[in-house]
């Protein structure tokens, strides 16, 4: 099975966060709780429907990962802009964050 | 510029705070997701990647240097320093927090803005030529009746839940500046033979997933007819169009799918019924409107003229950025200036708090207070005496807004793209900047002459692809991105579709795919004059899929 976290986006403020294993919503994947298995995910599911209940997010996804090195890393380029942040200098003063790099 | 009157600060002030209740009743868990979402929406807040974003609307693409410090100031309190100019000349913030929107939206009704009508299916913010009022080839200035339908269409009842959303841009020259061919609705401003204002009537224009070019139902429309004749299209819409299929929803496929002339004879059954109720404007009501943007009285300043030639002589610099960035007013001592909002390898359509701040200085102090957002997502004060040229250019380039590459290769239009918006594919900005970088040459584009890139970053295309001369449009495929590219394409009086070229482009492949098409047009253009445009309409897209290819077997795959 592929690894899976569960993501969202604070209701508040609209950051994305990531639910860790203490069951807080954390500003960093790397902080996240990884599911590998059904049941697992089955508790992410029923964990982030209770918050999106609860009001404290929206926008509740479970998503594919993997751990490359220690590192977790979404599957899907969109998962890991959201997790990177934008992958350009995009603000004054701001060089850009770790994020994928555009052409080598 | 328009001012609102006591009934608009009334009403906007009245949405503000019925959206701040909306918002704490949100937080409070009160109201949940599925109920308030359309509400935030309806005032301009959207939730993308990050965060939240808000488009506040910028009616036809008019700002005073007040309403423009105060955009600086929301990016630098609510934001994170700096704001994004879009194709609909509105702007966007990316990181406001929901908590903070009711505070934002009441700063903006402070200078006369809002948010409303920036999303949902609406009638959105009405586009105009962001020349107008100063353009020379100008007939009449368009924006009265852009602000005319502003009024009519705020919060209109009939019409606020349409089958998919709509846009209307007017323009008032035959030099179409607003892309209106590419619009629910398109409307030229003209005169008739015996000199009566009116307008050529488009419908069903659009890019998207189905691009089409508007069909002309009207040749001319008497300008008293406006609100009429747009109703009496809204009406055949609003019943005809299709609610079933969202990609389907437009009015380009009513247009379509019916029929130009048939559906030009719907709309002239409502029209009969509407053309003498109330919607008939006076002639009263549109001198009223009009007065607001009455030209700045503009004194003879032809001195500027000496002056400019010395300053050009002197500095080649800023001799370059007048050829590029200043166009002719339609006062001969005057010039409109174009800021370009594409610094090489920079975001297109992105200024800082610092710059924005900047423009609203220069505005106040060379240009009449006035200051419009292009759809090609740079800022223009429409009026500089020729003779404070050189002071403006100084202030710009201190304020890092002076590169001169307006119309060029490098002056790119860029959707969000995945770096930021939740509908993307694929991101837009880094290719914009990797193409600005590398033919960031001034001599190289100069060279080049006259070329649109356009960039979108799904099939939505607020990055305007179809009709840049070269656009490009990001997908995802098998997980990675992917850059397919377009040729030929045009958002101006002779509007057309670009057409795919072949196999799209990895990230790292793209620009060196640019790159080998500008080279193929100018090895193949007959002399400097003949543009990429011209060029490319006279020999096809064959040179250029032999020089991307090599050949017709891959271009297929």
């Amino acid at each position: 099975m592929v690894d899976k976290v569960l993501t969202a986006n604070r209701l508040a403020d609209g950051i994305s966060v990531w639910l860790d294993a203490s069951g807080n919503w954390v500003e960093s994947l790397q902080d996240a709780f990884v599911a590998r298995h059904a049941e697992a995910v089955a508790a992410l599911e029923a964990t982030g429907k209770r918050s999106f209940d609860e009001n404290k997010v929206v926008d509740v996804n479970v998503i594919d990962v993997e751990e490359v090195d220690g590192t977790l890393r979404p599957l899907r380029m969109r998962e890991r802009i959201r997790a990177e942040g934008p992958s350009i200098a995009y603000a004054p003063g701001y060089h850009g964050l770790s994020g994928p790099k555009f052409a080598a | 510029m328009y001012r609102y009157d006591e009934f608009d600060h009334a009403f906007v002030s009245a949405r503000v705070e019925q959206f701040r209740d909306q918002v704490q009743r949100r937080l409070s868990g009160e109201l949940a997701e599925d109920a308030f979402k359309p509400l935030r929406l309806m005032n301009g807040v959207y939730l993308q990647l990050h965060a939240y974003m808000l488009r506040v609307a910028i009616p036809y693409g008019t700002l005073s240097s007040r309403q423009m410090r105060m955009l600086a100031h929301i990016a630098r309190k609510y934001d994170r320093g700096y704001g994004h100019f879009t194709t609909r000349q509105n702007i966007q913030y990316n990181w406001p927090s929901l908590s903070d929107t009711p505070d934002i939206l009441k700063e903006l009704a402070s200078v006369e803005m809002h948010a409303l009508q920036t999303s949902g299916n609406c009638i959105r913010n009405v586009t105009a030529d962001h020349f107008s009022g100063a353009a020379a080839d100008e007939v009449a200035d368009p924006r009265p009746y852009a602000e005319i339908l502003r009024q009519w269409s705020s919060v209109h009842p009939e019409f606020s839940f349409l089958p998919r959303k709509f846009k209307i841009a007017v323009t008032g020259a035959e030099r179409d500046r607003a892309a209106i061919q590419v619009h629910d609705i398109g409307l030229h401003l003209k005169k008739d033979e015996n000199g009566r204002l009116g307008f050529a009537v488009y419908v069903g224009g659009g890019q998207g997933r189905t691009p089409m070019i508007a069909k002309k139902i009207r040749d001319f429309l008497p300008e008293e007819d406006l609100l009429s004749y747009t109703t009496a299209i809204m009406r055949v819409y609003n019943l005809y169009g299709r609610r079933d299929n969202k990609y389907k929803a437009r009015i380009k496929i009513l247009v379509h799918e019916t029929g130009a002339e048939e559906l030009a004879r719907q709309v002239e059954v409502e029209f009969a019924k509407l053309r003498d109720t109330e919607l008939k404007l006076p002639d009263t009501d549109i001198q009223a409107i009009s007065t607001y943007f009455a030209p700045a009285a503009l004194p003879n300043r032809p001195e500027g003229w000496g002056n400019l030639a010395r300053w050009k002589k002197a500095d080649p610099e800023f001799a370059r950025w007048v050829q590029q960035n200043v166009q002719p007013h339609k006062h001969p001592d005057y010039g409109m200036v174009t800021i370009s909002l594409k610094p090489i390898g920079g975001v297109p359509g992105d200024a800082s708090d610092a710059q924005m701040d900047a423009v609203a200085d220069i505005a106040e102090e060379y240009a009449f207070d006035e200051i419009r957002v292009s759809h090609e997502q740079n800022l223009i004060l429409p009026h500089v005496a020729l003779a404070d040229l050189e002071p403006v250019y100084r202030a710009l380039v201190a304020a890092g807004l002076a590169t001169a590459n307006a119309g060029l290769i490098t002056d790119i239009i860029a959707c969000p793209g995945l770096d930021y918006c939740a509908l993307a594919n694929a991101r837009s900005i880094p290719v914009a900047q990797e193409i600005s970088s590398r033919f960031g040459s001034p001599e190289r584009q100069a060279d080049i002459g006259e070329l649109k890139i356009k960039i979108s970053g799904c099939i939505n295309a607020c990055g305007h692809h179809h009709v840049g001369h070269i656009g490009l449009l990001g997908v995802e495929k098998k997980g990675a991105e992917l850059y397919q590219i377009t040729l030929g394409g045009s958002g101006d009086e002779n509007t057309s579709i670009g057409e795919i070229i072949g196999r799209g482009f990895e990230p790292e492949k793209v620009t060196d795919a640019v790159e080998t098409i500008v080279d193929t047009y100018l090895g193949l253009r007959r002399d400097k004059t003949e543009t990429f445009l011209e060029a490319y309409r006279r020999v096809g897209p064959q040179p250029f899929k032999d020089a991307l290819y090599g050949g017709s077997a891959q271009e297929a795959a």
